[in-house]
């Protein structure tokens, strides 16, 4: 799986409630919640954003609430992948679930540019910022998790290797 | 074979002897949880699984309580969801609004959390239960809905960071000011993927109340769960809630910790958190001044009938500024009536506050308190997050039951004894 697109720039700490704030939360119409991504940090994200486009962000992404809501927007959106130096440990598990692609790198979150234009392979964790002429190293993605976010998540994925008859 | 409660509690839930920090190991779950914001996604995953029966109908726990009384019609249709899945399901430990509190405070007040348990939860404060000598986590509604299906979940094992209290509290301070004070030691990230074991003299000698806070608040420096070995304050309080009886796990003297941090009580002052994050602990005395248009009393964090007597005990014969909204909200019906029948909602209602049905409400900025475009708030609750009460350029300060209640009579933020000063210059 390859990913390419524009870096949207966030720093440390971007909690749930600022990727999909709480008054949004009585709805889990993926549409909807795609519309309200990131509004309290930028409210103008999703109107700027091309489809595929990539967040690029700090410490400790999607601290915070264990609502799946947030990865849910954020794919919702049209965001293609996540890298960030670190990642919160409940919206890790959640967005693996919602296959929403992750990526950790400290030195990719420190020195990737807002509007860098990148392409990001699942399969080796190679992250190349085309701006910049640069390369990366996240953890690559394994083959059952590629699946698993081919099919739009976990649940979409366990239906189907059902259905397949393994 | 040393070990932490919470690998103690782990492997024993996976049938194992021990288990080591970063195995992967699958467990048995003895109670899993759901809210309305979070249980509309988890059923649909249940049925998409091809879930037909939860595992056990009496251990699937569903509490409508984020946005209850529903605050709007897409509300209410979250809510007719869960009503209409816990009817059909016939889960026993389904609660109706008048049943219905904070979760975090209902659960243990129940009795449906002992000392051993193994309890995931799709709602991040799930780690409140630590403070029983359970091991609780927050998981996302996909986690949930699987384990309503198989009642069981997998778990990399945490590493442990111990931290041990010394020393006696100085006054108004609360487990919620530990807490701060904590966090803020150790940063927001600071214990990811960790568990936080609370212990040390002070701790024993702390109240279940302070326990559930400060277990509460474990997620907020990042940590999988928080957890306090059960005592015989532990016991008292779980004893006539629940037939069963639970299991008591203590860590072993030499059991393997990733950090150990010690702190003297002698040395903390009350905390106040600066938006917008809850490391931003300051001490009171260092505050300076912050005025507020809001104070809020209430949340799974402090919403406990101990936080509203506290509160009671610093409002009593006193009014709130003019400038000052005091909303106070107890976490359950039973805390609603022991409010009443101890006289408190009477001392709230006289000194200019409201009382609120139980309800997170306000704390992520539900409903019954948002704040306006730059408007301040006070509040016992767990975050401060850019917009968790309201308007994106609104601020949160988390503070204790006293520190809020004392803030909303003078009008700023400060400390209980300003208080008298106060009667002074008047």
């Amino acid at each position: 799986m390859k990913f390419s697109g524009r870096v949207w720039k966030f720093g440390d700490h971007i909690d749930t409630d600022v990727i999909i704030p709480a008054r949004y939360l009585t709805t889990s119409d993926h549409k909807e919640l795609g519309r309200h991504c990131m509004e309290d940090a930028d409210p103008d994200f999703v109107k700027k954003i091309g489809k595929g486009d990539i967040i690029v962000a700090g410490r400790n992404f999607g601290s915070g609430s264990s609502r799946e809501h947030a990865p849910i927007a954020i794919k919702a959106a049209g965001i293609s992948c996540v890298i960030a130096e670190s990642f919160a440990r409940i919206f890790y598990r959640n967005a693996f679930n919602m296959g929403l692609p992750i990526f950790e790198s400290a030195e990719a979150a420190a020195q990737i540019n807002q509007g860098d234009q990148l392409q990001v392979e699942a399969d080796t964790g190679m992250i190349e910022d085309r701006t910049q002429k640069k390369r990366f190293r996240a953890e690559p993605i394994p083959d059952f998790m590629q699946e698993l976010i081919k099919d739009g998540g976990l649940v979409a994925h366990l239906k189907k290797s059902q259905a397949k008859g393994h | 074979m040393s070990q932490t409660i919470s690998e103690k509690i782990l492997a024993a839930h996976s049938g194992r002897k021990k288990v080591y920090p970063g195995q992967l190991i699958e467990a048995k779950v003895d109670l899993t949880l759901a809210n309305d914001v979070t249980a509309p996604l988890a059923i649909e995953m249940f049925y998409q699984a091809g879930g037909k029966k939860v595992f056990n109908r009496h251990k699937v726990v569903m509490v409508p309580d984020h946005f209850v009384p529903n605050k709007d019609i897409a509300a209410a249709e979250q809510c007719r969801l869960m009503r209409q899945f816990a009817r059909e399901q016939k889960l026993t430990n389904f609660f109706e609004l008048g049943e219905m509190g904070i979760e975090h405070a209902l659960l243990p007040e129940k009795g449906l959390v002992l000392p051993g348990d193994l309890v995931i939860g799709a709602d991040s404060h799930t780690c409140t239960y630590g403070a029983l000598g359970a091991f609780a986590t927050g998981v996302g509604s996909t986690d949930l809905g699987a384990a309503m299906l198989s009642g069981r979940t997998w778990f990399k094992v945490p590493e442990t960071i111990k931290l041990v209290y010394r020393g006696k509290p100085r006054s108004w301070v609360s487990g919620k000011d530990l807490i701060l004070y904590t966090i803020g030691d150790l940063g927001v990230d600071g214990a990811r993927y960790q568990a936080m074991e609370f212990c040390g003299p002070a701790m024993t000698a702390l109240a279940m109340s302070d326990r559930f806070t400060m277990a509460n608040m474990a997620i907020e420096a990042g940590a999988k769960n928080g957890i306090f070995e059960a005592d015989e304050m532990t016991l008292a309080y779980v004893r006539g809630r629940s037939s069963r009886l639970g299991k008591i796990y203590r860590s072993d003297p030499d059991a393997d910790y990733k950090e150990i941090r010690e702190y003297d009580l002698a040395k903390i002052e009350p905390q106040v958190a600066f938006p917008h994050l809850p490391e931003n602990a300051k001490s009171i005395s260092k505050v300076g001044k912050v005025l507020i248009d809001q104070a809020v009393i209430g949340s799974c964090t402090n919403g406990r009938l101990e936080d509203l007597r506290i509160a009671a005990r610093v409002l009593k014969g006193r009014t709130i500024a003019k400038t000052v909204r005091l909303i106070i909200i107890p976490a359950t019906p039973w805390i609603y009536q022991q409010a009443m029948k101890e006289g408190l909602l009477e001392i709230f209602l006289q000194a200019g506050g409201i009382v609120s049905a139980p309800t997170c409400g306000p704390c992520l900025g539900g409903h019954m308190g948002i704040l306006a475009k730059g408007e301040r708030a006070i509040a016992t609750t767990n975050r401060n997050f850019v917009g968790r009460m309201g308007h994106p350029n609104s601020e949160v300060y988390l503070a204790s039951p006293a520190i809020t209640a004392a803030s909303a009579v003078l009008g700023r933020i400060g400390p209980v004894e300003a208080l008298s000063e106060l009667k002074k210059k008047k």
